[in-house]
């Protein structure tokens, strides 16, 4: 049997007196693409974040590669090394460029030579297909050129599971298939994935698990087969019938 | 600087006009003995920039330490920096002048350490412990205006805290930092004079010295704000180059 990459066991969170997180329970295998959709306020960026540490929840157990999450260093370590995230807002750092963007971590945290992740910073700006920008500030880049970068500063971590929160959703429309486009290479490449997403042909295309959320539950899962044509619950009829008919 | 001219005017025009009152007796650049007295008085002015600059160099690193706490996400660690924030400038600075000069020395004689205090590290420190608790607010807010999605996205890279500081949030806050602790410099500056008391050689004190001597505290008192003025005055040319040299590196 193989370790899961991601795995949430009757999870429970409060922000104060309000619950955001009601018994989640979520496998993630090597290899999965989980794609997680719901209304806003539902609280799938909360599941994200608490994945990776981001949030503390306070009941339940999280394992990310097999290491229960209790705020030790070393269950941090795990989470640094094995999980990379990309933001709805893509959170460059402005005053870097491109280039060092990329190197700070593998030489900060890494201890890479410069060289070493000059040439892996390179490797993945080729990968989200934008190498002639490395010296740029990310503020002259567009939108989409920005989230590339996002996912090109993760990916230069090597991570084994990306989190996407809503990747898509800051961005004109036009750039929105240049940034899923280099979302969908990644998933045939075999990288275990969790999107955040409000994109359903994109979720088709990639997922093998949706996740539908409602008030900080999980209220259905399933292959996109069974979730697009054949919904169980009310809830996931209504949100579905409103999302597709944009 | 123009008013610094008219100030010039006003000073050569009223020694021209040879009135008792304003008459430039004992510091007239003309007569040796006048001449000797302004190079007596001017002479501080090394004392006051070097107090200035210790006391807001400490008051800088100690600022930093003290805002640190006060950004994180724990209460109990959040009320280090405020404690320490309200406490220190609750108190006016010529009591902790004297607290520290004469009070200070007692507790350590207590504690069985022979430490003195001079009075020039006596300034030193009073200024800059009194200056930290405005300088940790400026670091405080300079670096809460950096958005919080900065910190999470160099935790989700594997930095460090420390390392988050320094290559994340510092270089990005500093632009709002530094023209306000250039500002805080010149507090720092005007409030050096009360080192006087405590009998430091600086601008002001040789002031009242030689008012002692000379008796005519109306042109030596003159010539003191003349001095003040002339210092903050070009402190206040630097900080506001230096903030349109930030405000450019923003927009390029
Ligand atoms: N730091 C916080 N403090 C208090 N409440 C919060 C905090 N973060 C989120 N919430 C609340 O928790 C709930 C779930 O938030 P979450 O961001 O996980 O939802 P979401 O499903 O990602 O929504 P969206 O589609 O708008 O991004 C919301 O009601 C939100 O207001
Ligand atoms: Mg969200």
């Amino acid at each position: 049997m193989t370790q899961d990459a991601i795995e949430m066991i009757d999870v429970d969170k409060w922000f104060g007196d309000f619950q955001v997180l009601k018994g989640i329970n979520l496998n993630v295998k090597p290899g999965d693409r989980v794609v997680i959709c719901g209304p806003s306020g539902s609280g799938k960026s909360t599941v994200v974040r608490c994945i990776n540490r981001l949030e503390t929840h306070q009941k339940g157990v999280i394992r990310i590669g097999g290491v229960v999450q209790d705020g030790s260093a070393k269950a941090l370590e795990a989470i640094r090394s094995e999980v990379g995230m990309v933001f709805q807002q893509f959170n460059l750092f402005p005053h870097l460029t491109v280039m060092e963007n990329l190197l700070l971590g593998p030489m900060k945290a890494r201890g890479l030579s410069r060289k070493d992740a000059e040439a892996r910073a390179m490797k993945y700006l080729e990968r989200v297909r934008i190498p002639e920008q490395a010296h740029k500030r990310p503020g002259q880049l567009s939108g989409g050129q920005q989230q590339r970068v996002a996912i090109a500063r993760s990916l230069c971590m090597e991570p084994k599971v990306m989190l996407f929160d809503e990747p898509t959703s800051a961005l004109d429309p036009e750039m929105i298939s240049e940034v899923l486009d280099v979302i969908v290479e990644l998933a045939v490449e075999g990288m275990t994935m969790v999107v955040v997403t409000h994109e359903m042909g994109f979720a088709r295309k990639v997922a093998d698990q949706m996740v539908f959320m409602d008030e900080g539950e999980i209220v259905e899962t399933g292959t996109p087969e069974e979730f697009f044509t054949a919904p169980k619950s009310q809830r996931t009829q209504t949100f579905l019938k409103q999302i597709l008919s944009h | 600087m123009r008013v610094l001219f008219s100030l010039a005017a006003l000073l050569v025009l009223s020694g021209c006009g040879s009135s008792d009152i304003w008459g430039w007796y004992v510091v007239n650049p003309m007569t040796p003995a006048g001449w000797t007295n302004i190079k007596f008085l001017v002479n501080g002015m090394g004392a006051t920039i070097l107090l200035s600059l210790i006391a807001a160099s400490i008051s800088m690193v100690l600022g930093l330490i003290v805002a640190l706490p006060g950004l994180s996400e724990r209460r109990g660690i959040r009320v280090i920096n405020r404690v320490y924030v309200e406490f220190i400038r609750a108190i006016p600075l010529l009591p902790m002048l004297f607290w520290v000069f004469y009070g200070l020395p007692i507790v350590f004689k207590s504690m069985g350490l022979n430490i003195q205090i001079d009075p020039f590290w006596g300034a030193i420190i009073t200024l800059a412990l009194s200056d930290s608790a405005f300088t940790a607010e400026i670091y405080r807010a300079g670096i809460q205006s950096i958005a919080k999605g900065q910190t999470e996205a160099a935790k989700t890279i594997g930095l460090s805290y420390i390392q988050t500081m320094r290559y994340v949030i510092l270089p990005q806050a500093i632009r709002r930092i530094l023209p306000p602790l250039a500002n805080q410099f010149i507090y720092i500056v005007k409030m050096s004079a009360f080192a006087s008391v405590i009998g430091m050689q600086e601008l002001t004190r040789r002031a009242n010295e030689l008012v002692v001597t000379e008796y005519r505290p109306l042109e030596i008192y003159t010539l003191l704000i003349v001095e003040y003025l002339v210092l903050v005055l070009l402190i206040s040319a630097g900080v506001r180059w230096l903030e349109r040299k930030m405000g450019s590196d923003e927009r390029g």
